[in-house]
């Protein structure tokens, strides 16, 4: 018998909440990147509007948070669970805001061609959401091991965006009618590429959660 | 118990639905022969939750708590002004029985206190000299299991409860106290006798018990208050040590942003 089970299912309970949060965002990025396809701006203006369910959300938890700690005296790994949601949830919040802003972009665009075929975008954006899907399941797994790898990950990303940023360049200079539309999508990828550094934070925080050190993810060689 | 209407149950506190009131107490005082130990003592409890009593050492939370079941009468020179209404009637009304009184509102004390018969004895004891009817078997039975007891004992119910360990002595007292079917559990003090995992133990069964039962309890262990009550009521001994209410609030708002500065000097250990 769990002499504390009240306590520790408040804690899973705390740790569903920002699972579906991540859902949340997931569903942010997904959808703002379809927006931006598709040039649909009715959907962009929903990831835009929906955006306030997810701050929403992020300050339920952190309320929940401040009252488990002070009422319930968590310790050792309880308290580092609750501390890695607290960041987690942040920075899930702030990939949202990013996603938010692929969204508005994707409005802006929506009633003009599209530059290109949307290749590498996408791409980044996939693996944006894929890296995200896995960290929270290093996190679930508590594997401190998978968590270093995928914010290893981050190196692709930012590679994809150099890829993109030289390929709109040439398109600008060739016409430099294609300017402001290359632009808002050099703001696309820049949104992805902070989105995967948030995955990276969060990838830290399992490792902290797990092993207790606090270590920054190595930054790639130059 | 006669049921003279509460006057305050329409004005009933913003935290909670006047019918969720269990306890209204009105402007209480309580004197021990000339030392007055509480003062306008203004508060609702409500039912079906845990509301914790927290405050230092003599600040009256335990001669609050007796009051809820006119304990305290049983103290010489004791008198009490003010009213207590349980479920819209004034306990200390002329024509309460305070035996009745007592049966819908169980105690639960410090020190476990068994008395020296059998598990069994102990938990029918109540029920048998209240003349109870029913199948006592199953009243026992019925009482451990809510007391979070009878796996560990259903096979030596014939044992001294004094043979039990602390932690299962102070949950056989719960279940005496269940044993006689009350609508409230008070309980003073009810773990400070006990190890942490007793503790823990005693406080999950506080937050299973609650869904049946308004539960009042009293202690000095803060962190305790913090983790098993719904409500918190914080009291302190004002001039020429009386006791006085200070701050009533929702557990989880009292102890990350209370009203009173003198409540936040308390929880964060600030005091004097």
């Amino acid at each position: 018998m769990d002499p504390r089970a009240t306590y520790h299912e408040a804690l899973r309970a705390l740790q569903d909440q920002m699972l579906a949060l991540a859902r949340l965002v997931e569903q942010a990025i997904d959808r703002a990147i379809a927006a931006l396809k598709a040039r649909d701006a009715e959907l962009a203006r929903q990831v835009v509007a929906e955006d306030v369910l997810i701050d929403r959300r992020r300050y339920e938890i952190e309320e929940r948070v401040v009252t488990l700690i002070a009422t319930q005296q968590p310790t050792a790994g309880d308290l580092r669970t609750i501390l890695a949601i607290l960041h987690i949830t942040i920075e899930l919040e702030r990939m949202g805001d990013y996603a938010e802003g692929i969204a508005k972009i994707a409005e802006q665009l929506a009633d003009q061609p599209l530059l290109k075929p949307l290749i590498d975008i996408p791409r980044m954006a996939e693996q944006v959401r894929s890296m995200l899907r896995r960290s929270l399941e290093a996190f679930l797994a508590r594997d401190a091991g998978a968590a270093r790898a995928i914010a290893r990950e981050d190196d692709q990303i930012d590679a994809l965006k150099e890829q993109v940023y030289r390929e709109l360049l040439t398109y600008m200079i060739e016409d430099p009618s294609t300017i402001t539309r290359a632009t808002y999508l050099i703001w696309v990828t820049h949104n992805l590429e902070r989105m995967a550094d948030r995955v990276t934070n969060i990838c830290e925080r399992i490792v902290f959660l797990v092993t207790g050190r606090l270590e920054e993810t190595p930054a790639p060689a130059p | 118990m006669v049921s003279s209407p509460s006057p305050s149950a329409a004005a009933a506190s913003a935290l909670f639905p006047a019918a969720e009131v269990a306890f209204d107490i009105r402007a209480l005082s309580l004197w021990y022969g000339s030392f007055q130990a509480l003062r306008d003592i203004t508060l609702q409890i409500p039912a079906r939750q845990v509301t914790a009593l927290i405050g230092p050492s003599g600040c009256g939370k335990s001669s609050l708590l007796r009051c809820l079941n006119r304990l305290n009468e049983l103290v010489p020179d004791v008198r009490i002004r003010g009213e207590v209404y349980f479920e819209g009637a004034n306990i200390y009304a002329p024509d309460t029985d305070p035996v009745e009184v007592r049966r819908r509102i169980g105690m639960v004390f410090q020190k476990p206190n068994p008395f020296p018969k059998s598990i069994y004895d102990n938990v029918a004891w109540g029920p048998r000299i209240n003349g109870y009817r029913g199948n006592l078997d199953e009243l026992v039975e019925r009482s451990l299991r809510r007391a979070a007891l009878w796996d560990e004992v259903k096979d030596k119910l014939r044992q001294s409860g004094l043979a039990l360990s602390g932690g299962q002595q102070q949950r056989l007292c719960i279940a005496r106290a269940l044993a006689l079917e009350p609508d409230v559990i008070l309980m003073d003090e009810p773990c400070s006798a006990l190890d942490p995992i007793a503790t823990y133990r005693i406080e999950g069964l506080i937050s299973e018990l609650k869904s049946q039962y308004t539960i009042v309890i009293v202690t000095h262990n803060m962190q305790q208050a913090s983790r098993v009550s719904d409500y918190t009521a914080f009291m302190l001994a004002g001039e020429e040590r009386v006791g006085e209410l200070i701050e009533f609030a929702p557990t989880s708002q009292f102890f990350t942003k209370p009203r009173d500065k003198r409540s936040e000097d308390y929880i964060t250990g600030r005091f004097g």
